[in-house]
């Protein structure tokens, strides 16, 4: 090609261009580095102490929140972002966050940004990837930070002490969703879109068939793994063929549940929602929801710490677990479709859990191959540590874990 | 089983309805990347410009309540990326491959930025024509419905084959990628031919983008796309550069997303990955049946991956 020789760039123009994108870079990054200074200069400094905190604490109190995903998708990051939004109300309390951060080295860096540059001090890295190894190094580089892992991996004596983890027993709103769905569902068949075969989505899975076979003891939940958090196109085909089979009330265990519920209210059957309220896209057959509550208890964490409790003194626990009854966890406001007699064996069902007396896991419960998991007279207790290594499902669930 | 449902029936019909409703963005980026190719050039950013399509069809549709022009604006959408890329991939010295790899980052990136204010709301979709209405089993007419975007890929298929093989134009593209310098004796710009190529390529290719967010799964969220683009890039390697042969590949990848969840609705509940791999495994089967050490790819465009 050499008749346009011409438009070769010759050495000079390229290192002029060079400089002057450098020049360019150099001065943009100065410019945006003093913006926020200057705007927010009362609490963006870790040294400056005119804060409103309560409690009287010279330190701000500044939390940093980190997203794998996008955080308004209808699910998991957006459930997050709520519990953010919530919290960033609260007089004393600062939030800084950020969306899309993969499972990578670049969690690390987005934590060590936050911590210097935005003087955070109390980290949320919610995904469940983050902890191993990237939330114990960047801890065990910056001792007097706290570390807030939503997941329950946190081991005494394994990990560093400024690490703490929380995670709520969302199975109990399924629990009653599964009343609610057995409650509606006319064929007796419901529906279950799942991720991958890991104890806290089997558990949903399991207690959500449990709540719903109390009522119909003859119901089956049918599940279906799509191999992966978030495959859009997988989950449509799944709800499609579910309903093809005559499922009608289908519910999910997948990071966006919105192409489910869509799909679901296209095709004219009832869903159940996860993560956070989906009623806006199907507003026509949405059941109910099994829906987070992160505000409550990211307050109540921000309440801990005003009160000058941390993780390293012993003032703040490090596993936190909790259901309905200590607000890890709600249900979306029923839909049009719930009957009055659905809903009043729901809320009776949620009154059980509010006062502590409810048992989900009790003998004698067998699981879908017909081996006997809990003999008649035991129980598991939703703390029992048996369940957070579950790996059956039970009788009533069509589908296996084998992958 | 009970008996009022389908049973078994259910796994034929779901790949059916599978296909249908699954290969239209495979066949629309395939044939896209087919034009462009046959010129010469490879356009990897079409992952890039499936999800920027997907975005601005998705926002023109809730924006203006016309899902028609949500697919039109996809369309533009991408043959702006398009022509970004035409335009980089024709400077000197500028490898095409590492340009379409920058192109999915950055219509990728641009789709996430403008579509952030459009995750939530709800746009009107494409209507669907239902050709399922003669039966009484509501699964069956709801496989039967067909969007007519997929309608008009099937067109467009043989389309660009007798396009490539009877017109002058077509033959200008296939001299272009076969040959650049002979395409320069008989005086065609070069230039201009594969920028009309990958512009036109990237308008499919947006329109493959409007028929996910507008029809099926028929919602835009950052992974609406989940690597579709670039599996119909492969397409059409797989399909030797032949639109007709795009049109059988982007089906049975459509049909085959199907085939994992119908099987475990019908109870075959073991081995999901192993049949949610199946596409792959049957394209190694096809590629290594196909395959010869006598003699090179056949229909390969001569000057693709070479530098001019």
């Amino acid at each position: 090609m050499s008749t346009n020789r011409s438009s070769y760039l010759n050495r000079r123009k390229v290192i002029r261009g060079i400089l002057t994108i450098t020049a360019f870079g150099v001065t943009s990054k100065l410019w945006t580095g003093c913006t926020p200074t200057a705007q927010q200069n009362p609490t963006n400094s870790p040294n400056s102490t005119g804060t409103n905190s309560p409690g009287g604490t010279t330190k701000p109190i500044v939390m940093g929140f980190i997203y794998v995903g996008p955080k308004d998708d209808f699910g998991y990051n957006q459930a997050h972002a709520e519990g953010k939004e919530g919290v960033a109300k609260i007089a004393g309390v600062k939030t800084v966050e950020e969306a899309n951060v993969p499972e990578t080295i670049a969690v690390q860096e987005t934590m060590r940004n936050m911590i210097n540059q935005d003087g955070v001090n109390i980290l949320f890295p919610t995904s469940f990837g983050y902890f191993d190894p990237h939330i114990i190094k960047v801890a065990q580089e910056y001792p007097e930070v706290q570390f807030l892992h939503c997941g329950g991996l946190y081991e005494e004596g394994k990990h560093p002490k400024n690490i703490g983890s929380y995670f709520g027993y969302i199975d109990e709103a399924q629990y009653i969703a599964g009343i609610i769905a057995a409650h509606t569902s006319k064929t007796g068949k419901l529906g279950f879109v799942a991720a991958k075969p890991i104890p806290q989505l089997l558990r949903n899975v399991n207690s959500f068939t449990l709540g719903a076979r109390t009522i119909k003891p003859n119901i089956t939940t049918q599940v279906i793994f799509t191999g992966d958090w978030s495959l859009p196109v997988k989950e449509a085909e799944a709800t499609n063929s579910m309903i093809d089979q005559g499922v009608d009330v289908i519910t999910c265990h997948v990071d966006s549940p919105k192409v489910i519920m869509e799909t679901a209210e296209k095709r004219g059957i009832f869903c159940s929602g996860y993560h956070t309220n989906q009623a806006k896209l199907a507003p026509k057959g949405y059941l109910t929801g099994a829906e987070w509550d992160w505000t409550s208890v990211y307050s109540k964490y921000a309440q801990m710490i005003s009160e000058e409790k941390t993780l390293m003194n012993g003032g703040i626990l490090h596993v936190v677990r909790g259901g309905l009854k200590e607000g890890f966890c709600k249900l979306s406001n029923y839909g049009p479709a719930v009957s009055e007699a659905a809903k009043k064996d729901a809320e009776a069902t949620k009154a059980k859990f509010m006062d502590g007396s409810m048992v989900i896991y009790k003998g004698e419960l067998k699981d879908n191959t017909g081996k006997v998991i809990l003999p008649a007279g035991k129980e598991y207790k939703q703390q029992d540590i048996e369940l957070e290594k579950m790996n059956w499902l039970v009788e009533g669930v069509t589908g296996s874990i084998t992958s | 089983m009970a008996t009022e449902t389908i049973g078994w029936w259910g796994v034929p019909l779901a790949i059916i309805a599978g296909t249908i409703r699954g290969s239209a963005p495979f066949l629309f980026v395939s044939l896209g990347e087919c034009l462009t190719e046959k010129s010469g050039k490879i356009n990897l950013g079409l992952e890039g410009t499936l999800l920027l399509g997907a975005m601005s069809a998705y926002a023109t549709s809730y924006l203006t309540g016309s899902p028609w022009l949500g697919v039109l604006m996809a369309g533009v959408a991408g043959m702006f990326l398009g022509l970004i890329h035409a335009f980089l991939v024709q400077q000197p010295k500028v490898n095409d491959i590492a340009v379409g790899i920058a192109m999915i980052i950055f219509g990728s990136g641009i789709a996430f930025f403008f579509g952030k204010p459009f995750i939530q709301p709800v746009a009107p979709r494409l209507p669907a024509i239902e050709l399922g209405n003669w039966s009484d089993i509501p699964s069956v007419k709801a496989a039967l419905q067909i969007s007519p975007l997929f309608i008009l890929g099937l067109a467009i298929a043989p389309l660009m084959q007798w396009f490539f093989r009877s017109t002058r134009w077509g033959l200008f593209i296939r001299a272009v990628g076969d040959s650049p310098e002979a395409a320069k004796a008989m005086g065609i710009s070069v230039n201009k031919v594969r920028m009309l190529a990958i512009i036109a390529g990237s308008f499919l290719a947006g329109i493959g983008g409007a028929y996910l967010s507008l029809y099926y799964p028929g919602s835009w969220t950052e992974r609406i796309s989940s690597g579709q683009g670039l599996m119909a890039v492969a397409l059409v390697i797989f399909a030797r550069w032949n639109p007709v042969q795009c049109l059988y590949a982007s089906l049975l990848f459509g049909g085959s997303q199907a085939i994992g969840p119908a099987l475990q609705s019908v109870g075959v509940t073991g081995y999901y990955y192993l049949f949610n791999a199946s596409p792959y495994i049957l394209t190694l089967l096809i590629m290594i049946i196909t395959c010869s050490p006598k003699r090179t790819l056949s229909g390969v465009p001569g000057a693709l991956t070479t530098q001019n």
